[in-house]
C-alpha cells in the first residue's frame, strides 16, 4: 500500500469530501491565501474559490458561530481553530451553542460542523501554543471528539466526521503531520466509537490517544525484549468512548496504563480508570497507572518541555512498575 | 453600504401613502395585543398561579419591535430569537399553544420542553432557527445564517434581536464584523430597551447610540423609535433592501423601553419612577391603537373583539399546555446526538 504523510492525509480527505459535497465549506484563520499555518490547504483557494474555502479575521467565537449558523441552513462546514490553545476563545459557542442545540430544540436542529485543531506540544511554542486538553470536551455531551494518531485513521476519521450529524472535534497532533503510514487509494472510512487494537499482546494493556500512541507502539518494542507483551489500544474517538474494548482487554490481561498529553488531573484517562474500576476491578491484578503531563503550564525551554512530555521510556518505566 | 438614518415615529396620515394597508396595520395591532395579553398570562401564571417556573423574560413595552421587523420579513425570511423571546416567537407566526405549552414543559410544546422561556422561538417550519440564552451568542450564527444565504444565492435575509446588553459582548463585535466584510444579508436587531438586567445603557455605553457602531464596521446604521411598529417596518424594509442588493448587514437600534423587570419575578426597583412613567406614556400599544382609531382605519368596537378573539386563543393555549403530557426522560436522552 502506498505511504502517505498525516497532513496529506487530512487533505486528502478535505478534498475529496468537497468534490463529492458541495455543501462543505472551509473557513479560518489563514487557511485560504496561506495555505493554512501547517500547509495543510495549501491549493485549496485555487481549487474550489474563495466561496468555498474561507479566509476569516482573528474571530475565534465568529468563526464557529458562523460555522453553526450555515451548518443550521444545510452546509457542512469545516471550521479551523489553528492552536488548540484559542478554543478557550470559542468554547462558549462549542458548549453552550453547538453542542446543545439539538437538545435544546427538542431535536429539530442539526449541527454538522467540524472544528479542526491541532495542538504543538513538543515544538517549544511555550504554554499558550502548546496545550492538549481534549478532556475539557468530555463533560459536553452533545458534541464528538476524534484523535487520530496515524495517517490512515486521521483521513478515515475525517470523512466520517465530515458526514455525521452532529458537532465534532477534531483534534491534530502537529508532531504528527510529517509522520507517514499506509493509506489506501480506495475510499474507506473509519467508524468513530470502536478502539482500534494496535498491537495484541497478554501481560499489560496500554489504553493511547493520538501522539502517544506512536509512543506506546514504541514502548510495547522496548518491553518486548524484556519479556513483557503489551497489548496497545488506541480509542480514536475518545466522545463516543468505546470502553468495551478496554474492559474487555483488562480482563485478558489483568493491568492497565493510560498514556496521554493530557494533564493527569482529570485527563480523558482519569475517565478511563474511573470506568476500568467501576467494570473490571475485580480482575486487576495491579494499580491502575496513568502516564500524562504534570498540572502545570507548558515550559518554554525546549529541555524542560521534553522533561514535561510523557514519552515511551515513562511509558516503559509505568509498565515495569506494573509487572514487577 | 455605510450611511446613518434615523427613523421617527411615523403619523397615521402618512400611512396611505407609504403605502399600509387596512390588513396589514390590523396585523400589526393583533398581534401586538396577543404578545401583550400572552405576557400578562405568563406573569399571573408564574406570579399567581405558580405554574410556570424558571426564567421568563416579559416583552412588555418592547412588542412594536418584533412585530414591526417580522411584518417587513417575508414569511421565509429566518430569525434569530434570544433569551427575552416570547414576542419574537408570536409575530413569527408560532402558535401560542405550542409557545404555552414550552412555558409549561410539555412535550408539545416548540422544543418539546426541553428549551424553555429562553429557546421557545426555536420552530424550524416557521423558520424561526434558534434562539440563543447567552447574551450576544446569536449575532454570529446569524452571520453564519447569511452566509448560507449569500453561498445558496438565496434572495432571503436573517434577523437577528439581542438586547443593548448583547452590544458590548466580544460576540457583538465578531459576529458584525464578519457578516461587514463578506457583506452577508444579515439585519442586525438591536432592542434598546435601557437596561440590561439592572444596568442603565448610560453606565455601559460611552456614546448615545448603538447605531453609531455600525460607521466602524462599514456598514449600515439605523436608529429608529422602537415603540412606534410602522417606523421599525420602515427601518427593517430599508434594511432589506440593502441585504438584497448585495449590499450586507444593518445594524437596527430600536430604541424602546422594558416596562417591567428583567424576568417576571424582578420588582425594578432600580429604576427611577419618573423613567417609567415618561416610558408608560410612550406605551407602544396604547399609542397605535390611539393612530389607527383615531384616523378610523379601525374602530374601537373592532380592536374589542380583537381583545376578546385574543384572550379565549390565550385560555385555550393555557388549556392545551395544561393538559398535554411531559416528554418521557429516555425520549429526552435520544436526543443528544443526531
Amino acid at each position: 500500500m502506498r505511504e502517505i504523510t498525516y497532513a496529506e492525509a487530512i487533505r486528502e480527505a478535505l478534498r475529496e469530501e468537497m468534490i463529492k459535497d458541495p455543501n462543505v465549506i472551509l473557513m479560518g484563520e489563514d487557511i485560504a491565501a496561506y495555505g493554512g499555518a501547517f500547509k495543510v490547504t495549501d491549493g485549496f483557494l485555487e481549487e474550489f474559490g474563495p466561496e468555498r474555502v474561507r479566509d476569516t479575521p482573528i474571530s475565534e467565537a465568529a468563526i464557529v458561530g458562523a460555522a453553526i449558523g450555515a451548518s443550521l441552513m444545510g452546509l457542512r462546514p469545516v471550521a479551523e481553530i489553528m492552536y488548540m490553545d484559542f478554543l478557550p476563545i470559542c468554547l462558549e459557542q462549542i458548549c453552550n451553542q453547538a453542542a446543545k442545540m439539538r437538545f435544546m430544540s427538542g431535536g429539530q436542529l442539526k449541527v454538522p460542523i467540524v472544528i479542526r485543531t491541532q495542538y504543538s506540544l513538543g515544538r517549544a511554542h511555550g504554554a499558550q501554543h502548546s496545550q492538549y486538553i481534549p478532556s475539557w470536551l468530555l463533560q459536553v455531551a452533545g458534541v464528538k471528539v476524534a484523535l487520530p494518531s496515524t495517517p490512515y485513521d486521521a483521513k478515515g476519521l475525517l470523512k466520517t466526521a465530515m458526514r455525521d450529524g452532529n458537532p465534532v472535534l477534531y483534534i491534530e497532533s502537529s508532531l504528527l503531520y510529517r509522520v507517514k503510514g499506509p493509506v489506501p487509494e480506495d475510499e474507506y472510512t473509519v467508524p468513530f466509537g470502536k478502539t482500534d487494537v494496535k498491537k495484541e499482546g497478554s501481560h499489560v494493556t496500554v489504553v493511547a490517544i493520538s501522539r502517544m500512541v506512536r509512543e506506546a507502539v514504541a514502548a510495547a518494542e522496548i518491553l518486548k525484549e524484556q519479556g513483557i507483551d503489551t497489548e496497545v489500544l488506541d480509542p480514536r474517538t475518545i466522545q463516543p468512548l468505546d470502553i468495551e474494548t478496554i474492559v474487555n482487554s483488562v480482563k485478558k490481561t489483568g493491568r492497565l496504563a493510560i498514556a496521554e498529553d493530557d494533564s493527569k488531573t482529570g485527563g480523558v484517562g482519569a475517565e478511563i480508570a474511573a470506568s476500568i474500576a467501576e467494570r473490571a476491578i475485580d480482575y486487576l491484578d495491579a494499580p491502575i497507572v496513568r502516564v500524562a503531563a504534570p498540572d502545570m503550564p507548558i515550559p518554554f525551554s525546549p529541555s524542560l518541555e521534553q522533561e514535561y512530555m510523557p514519552n515511551k521510556e515513562k511509558i516503559v518505566e509505568a509498565v515495569k512498575s506494573l509487572v514487577k | 453600504m455605510s450611511g446613518l438614518t434615523e427613523i421617527q415615529s411615523i403619523p397615521a396620515q402618512e400611512y396611505r401613502k407609504l403605502g399600509f394597508e387596512k390588513e396589514r396595520l390590523v396585523w400589526m395591532l393583533r398581534k401586538m395585543i396577543e404578545i401583550r395579553l400572552f405576557e400578562e398570562k405568563v406573569e399571573e401564571l408564574y406570579l399567581m398561579r405558580g405554574l410556570i417556573t424558571g426564567p421568563a423574560h416579559l416583552y412588555f413595552g418592547e412588542e412594536a419591535v418584533a412585530v414591526g421587523v417580522l411584518s417587513a420579513l417575508d414569511p421565509n425570511d429566518y430569525i434569530i430569537s434570544g433569551h427575552r423571546g416570547h414576542g419574537h416567537a408570536l409575530a413569527k407566526e408560532i402558535p401560542a399553544e405550542l409557545i404555552m405549552a414550552e412555558l409549561f414543559g410539555k412535550s408539545t410544546g416548540t422544543c418539546k420542553g426541553l428549551g424553555g422561556s429562553m429557546h421557545v422561538g426555536i420552530c424550524l417550519e416557521k423558520k424561526s432557527l434558534f434562539a440563543s440564552a447567552i447574551v450576544g451568542s446569536g449575532i454570529p450564527i446569524a452571520s453564519g445564517v447569511g452566509l448560507a444565504l449569500k453561498y445558496k444565492k438565496s434572495d432571503r435575509v436573517v434577523a437577528v434581536f439581542f438586547g443593548d446588553g448583547a452590544a458590548n459582548t466580544g460576540a457583538f463585535h465578531e459576529g458584525i464584523n464578519l457578516a461587514a466584510i463578506w457583506k452577508l444579508p444579515v439585519i442586525f436587531v438591536c432592542e434598546n430597551n435601557k437596561y440590561a438586567i439592572g444596568m442603565r445603557v448610560e453606565n455601559a455605553v460611552a456614546t448615545n447610540s448603538i447605531a453609531v457602531r455600525a460607521t466602524a464596521y462599514g456598514i449600515h446604521g439605523i436608529s429608529v423609535d422602537g415603540n412606534d411598529p410602522v417606523a421599525v417596518h420602515k427601518a427593517t424594509k430599508e434594511a432589506i433592501k440593502i441585504a438584497r442588493s448585495g449590499g450586507g448587514p444593518t445594524l437596527m437600534e430600536c430604541k424602546t423601553y422594558r416596562q417591567k423587570g428583567h424576568g417576571v419575578y424582578d420588582k425594578a426597583l432600580y429604576r427611577p419612577g419618573e423613567e417609567v412613567e415618561e416610558w408608560l406614556k410612550k406605551d407602544p400599544i396604547v399609542n397605535f391603537e390611539k393612530k389607527l382609531t383615531t384616523s378610523r382605519i379601525v374602530s374601537e368596537e373592532e380592536v374589542k373583539i380583537l381583545r376578546s378573539e385574543i384572550l379565549s386563543e390565550i385560555d385555550e393555549a393555557v388549556k392545551f399546555a395544561q393538559e398535554s403530557s411531559v416528554l418521557p426522560f429516555e425520549e429526552s436522552e435520544k436526543l443528544v446526538y443526531a
